[in-house]
């Protein structure tokens, strides 16, 4: 393994070239955006994407934004409020949770598929990508999508390449559609209560049409987040009240969701696994999960459990991710049946028939 | 539209693909006699037709399966087919394939509100699974203009959309999981009930695939809460310019409809004299439609007529109740047959960003004058999905192919201004040789060989999709 000086191209051109070189030289690379995120443990060159840097064009008025994959993420947001927009998905910044200080990138934030809180309202990072220009493993500039609403021209590979995790393909540009930001927030707080019922006030909530754009449950506190206009906030709001009035309810004005969405409760202390399962499980799991050690939380109305102990859930809930290593061997990433698993394999041997990107990350 | 000169080889074996088919299916579900296959001799794009070898009608995944293991196993083509409502010739057969129709594969297997998903089969038409929803309070978007008709396997295939995308976005934003088929017969499970894949998102390429990668034969599909009301308002505007003005303020304004619908001058006359809703005689109507509460719908309308106001619009109708919100839309869901009335008319459908509306809607008139033909525009306004109708007259020589080459300039013109060939109706063989205008070579490539990936003998929906020249090479090795 190389020490040398992390390899950081300023454009399409350069990041084009090093794939070329350690295609031919079957040299594997490292991906790295904010560079701060994923612990890698395969082999290989770390090549930097932090440099390649800097918003091409935001339309507000066409709520498209095309950045370049190092632009920080906080920038973004920044420059997204000062318009009255944002990335609807939530985007979380994780690096807490694995106790770095640098700054989630665009790129590594479609690389990972990157989505918070109210993913169960507004879909994932991967349903606000209008398109991506990227470079795979042979060194071939290629673009997919475009910049508009709705297109069904082609493969949309712009899906395959959110959440591989950089084992596809380099992004160079990611094109994703911005919405209005809500301009009024409210939360309804249950307090005391387990994750069975907090699930039954999850699907009470989410049966209704009143829009809840959060709903989590974070150390026996049930959460429920409201957003929108004024006007719609206070009757939501009231209604929630009402029809989940047995399970006492309380309004909160500033509850802490920046925190709930980073899982800032888990920031330290062992490994982190990050479980998707179907909701209804999530309580039984989560008892299972105490049962093997250590402590849980949910997100997405159930559908995402947190799970900081020292157990393996893999046992309990198929899809778990091995987000903070904390010293556990073995891959992150859940196995996949085998067919799947085949497609999978001939999809990565078909944009990197060299191996050298992110070796070992998502293998089975 | 040239096709590739079937295979005689595979026509020569008809006989005995027909027997191996009939071992593994039920007597009804086999059809090679002529008169009957005919039916399935083209798709909505009635322009192109070729009868196919024969018609597989399954009502299993794992009759689909053997279907699958025989044609795969005999290298004959395979064309999956739903409804047959596609507009770009989608489900168009070739001479020597198997068509494949999922319509019998209809049954809802499971409905499960309290984690929001209904799983069906995905021969089920649109409409039915939001009807068997209904009466449990909840629906499933994407509502396509053709949804008493087509299937949910068409539209996954097509990735379709619908008037109200704007707010609950397409299919692909509402599909949790599907089954499929490979062409070895095999079969994969996709997702399912949870949110979001384990390892590549196979199920992102799957949908909008156009049939190039498996057979969907069941699908987990995301379901909502339906809204308390739903209230449209019209609004008409001196010039189209001003009304694609408006149409970008109220999506920067923070209210969020879910749709905002077009018509031009030449499409309301059309609806005005077929369906008599009433509309305004003025150059451009927009139809905004709002969902909530009463207050909320109030309050969200208030806003979009203030912004509405501040552009001197023609006229500001807010529906009072429930016939008056009917007349609204009476016009426009009757657009298409009004059209009809005219003469014959080919849809297109391409995409341009929002704010390339107005001078895209001016070019294709300067279009209109070159080709000399008529053309209205009615779309889906609020996500820069356009639909010029292009008016031709079949019975005069020449006059189809006249349309083609003007439907092509638009195309190109979508293209141009940053947009792309198909914004719901999919490329199928009528957007085919356009498509190196939008892509790159190399953009193609890639896209093939993940074709290649899923089928790498190329049997499923043969000459669709990738342009005849570029699919060459893949073609002629997967039949070596
Ligand atoms: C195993 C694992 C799974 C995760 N899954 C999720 C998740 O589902 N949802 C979530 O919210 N967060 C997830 N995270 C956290 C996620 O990594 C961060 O949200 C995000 O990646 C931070 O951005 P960054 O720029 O620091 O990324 P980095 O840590 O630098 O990179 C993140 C990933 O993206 C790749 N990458 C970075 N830039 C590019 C580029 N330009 N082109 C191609 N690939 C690139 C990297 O190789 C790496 O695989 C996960 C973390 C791990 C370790
Ligand atoms: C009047 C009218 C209005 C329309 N309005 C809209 C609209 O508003 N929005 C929109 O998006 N579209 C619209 N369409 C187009 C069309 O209805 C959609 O594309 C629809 O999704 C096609 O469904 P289908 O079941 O008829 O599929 P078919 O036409 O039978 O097939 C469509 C494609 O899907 C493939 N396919 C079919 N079944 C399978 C399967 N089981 N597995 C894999 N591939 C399969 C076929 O090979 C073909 O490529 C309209 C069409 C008409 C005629």
């Amino acid at each position: 393994m190389s020490i040398a000086l992390d390899l950081a191209p300023t454009t399409e051109a350069e990041v084009s070239e090093i794939l070329a070189d350690s295609h031919a030289r079957r040299t594997p690379l490292r991906i790295a955006g904010g560079g701060t995120r994923v612990e890698n443990p395969g082999p290989g060159e770390p090549l930097s994407l932090a440099r390649l840097s800097g918003v091409v064009t935001y339309s507000p008025a066409e709520m498209t934004l095309i950045a370049r994959p190092g632009t920080p993420l906080p920038e973004v947001r920044a420059m997204l409020a000062a318009e009255g927009q944002a990335l609807a998905f939530d985007p979380p910044d994780p690096g807490r949770i694995l106790g770095r200080n640098g700054t989630p990138t665009l790129g590594g934030m479609v690389a990972a598929n990157a989505s918070g809180p109210r993913r169960l309202l507004a879909g994932a990072c991967r349903d606000h990508l209008l398109g991506v220009r990227f470079v795979d493993g042979r060194g071939r500039f290629l673009k997919n999508g475009g910049r508009v609403m709705k297109n069904v021209t082609g493969l949309d590979l712009s899906k395959l390449l959110a959440g591989s995790h950089g084992t596809l393909a380099v992004l160079t540009e990611v094109v994703l559609k911005t919405l209005p930001l809500l301009p009024a927030r409210t939360t309804l707080a249950f307090p005391g209560v387990t994750e069975t019922t907090a699930l039954r006030i999850f699907t009470t909530a989410l049966s209704t049409p009143f829009e809840v754009s959060g709903a989590v449950h974070v150390g026996g506190t049930a959460f429920l987040r409201l957003e929108g206009l004024e006007g719609q906030l206070a009757y939501r709001r009231d209604r929630l009240l009402a029809l989940l009035a047995e399970h006492r309810p309380e309004v909160v004005d500033d509850a802490p969701w920046d925190d709930i969405r980073d899982a800032a409760h888990f920031a330290t202390g062992g490994p982190l696994w990050r479980i998707l399962c179907k909701p209804t499980d999530a309580p039984g799991i989560c008892t299972g999960l105490r049962a093997i050690g250590g402590d849980c939380s949910l997100d997405w109305g159930g559908g995402l459990i947190w799970y900081r102990g020292p157990g393996n859930p893999r046992g309990l809930a198929p899809h778990a991710t091995l987000i903070r290593r904390a010293g556990v061997q073995g891959p992150a990433f859940p196995p996949l049946p085998a067919a799947v698993a085949r497609l999978q394999d001939g999809l990565r041997r078909t944009f990197d028939p060299a191996g050298i990107l992110n070796p070992g990350l998502m293998d089975a | 539209m040239a096709m590739p000169a079937p295979d005689q080889r595979i026509i020569a074996r008809g006989p005995q693909i027909v027997a191996a088919l009939r071992a593994v299916l039920p007597a009804d579900a086999v059809i090679d006699d002529p008169q009957e296959t005919r039916a399935y001799e083209c798709d909505a794009l009635t322009a192109y037709r070729c009868p196919p070898l024969a018609v597989v009608l399954p009502r299993t995944t794992a009759e689909v399966a053997a279907v699958m293991g025989v044609c795969g196993g005999m290298g004959v083509p395979v064309v999956p087919r739903g409804a047959g409502t596609s507009l770009a010739g989608g489900a168009l057969p070739t001479a020597d394939c198997v068509i494949l129709g999922t319509m019998r594969l209809r049954e809802v297997l499971e409905i499960d509100t309290d984690n929001r998903y209904v799983r069906v089969q995905t021969g089920v038409t649109n409409l039915s699974v939001s009807a068997e929803l209904e009466p449990l309070g909840f629906f499933y978007a994407p509502d396509p203009s053709s949804q008493l008709a087509c299937t949910i396997a068409g539209n996954i295939a097509m990735n379709s959309g619908g008037a109200h995308c704007l707010k609950y976005g397409v299919t692909t934003n509402n599909l949790l999981g599907a089954t499929v088929v490979l062409t070895t017969g095999e079969v994969v499970e996709l997702g399912g009930p949870e949110m979001g894949p384990a390892g590549l998102d196979l199920l992102g390429i799957l949908c909008g695939s156009e049939g190039q990668l498996g057979v969907v034969t069941e699908a987990t599909l995301r379901i909502l809460p339906r809204p308390e009301g739903a209230r449209p308002v019209l609004i008409g505007f001196g010039s189209p310019e001003v009304a694609g003005e408006c149409v970008a303020n109220i999506i920067r304004s923070g209210v969020l409809p879910v749709a905002i619908e077009y018509m031009d001058e030449p499409c309301l006359r059309a609806v005005e004299a077929f369906a008599k809703a009433g509309y305004p005689d003025c150059p451009a109507v927009l139809i905004v439609e709002v969902e909530g509460s009463r207050a909320e719908i109030d309050d969200q309308i208030a806003r979009i007529r203030a912004i509405a106001d501040a552009l001197n619009p023609v006229e500001f109708r807010e529906s009072r109740n429930a016939d008056e919100a009917l007349a609204i839309w009476k016009g426009r869901k009757s657009a298409f047959g009004a059209m009809g009335r005219l003469g014959d008319y080919i849809c297109l459908d391409g995409t341009v960003p929002v704010g390339q509306l107005p001078y895209t809607l001016r070019r294709i008139g300067e279009l209109s004058r070159q080709h000399g033909l008529e053309v209205a525009n009615v779309f889906h306004a609020g996500d820069g999905n356009m639909h010029p109708l292009i008016l031709f007259d079949a019975n005069t020589p020449g006059d189809l192919a006249r349309a083609e080459a003007f439907g092509a300039d638009i195309l190109r013109l979508c293209v141009q201004v940053g947009g792309c060939l198909t914004g719901e109706h999919g490329v199928g063989v009528e957007k085919r040789d356009l498509m190196g205008d939008q892509y790159a070579p190399d953009d193609l490539t890639i896209q093939m060989q993940v074709k290649d990936v899923f089928d790498p003998d190329w049997l499923l929906n043969p000459a669709k999709v990738f342009p005849l020249d570029a699919s060459a090479t893949h073609r002629a090795r997967a039949a070596e």
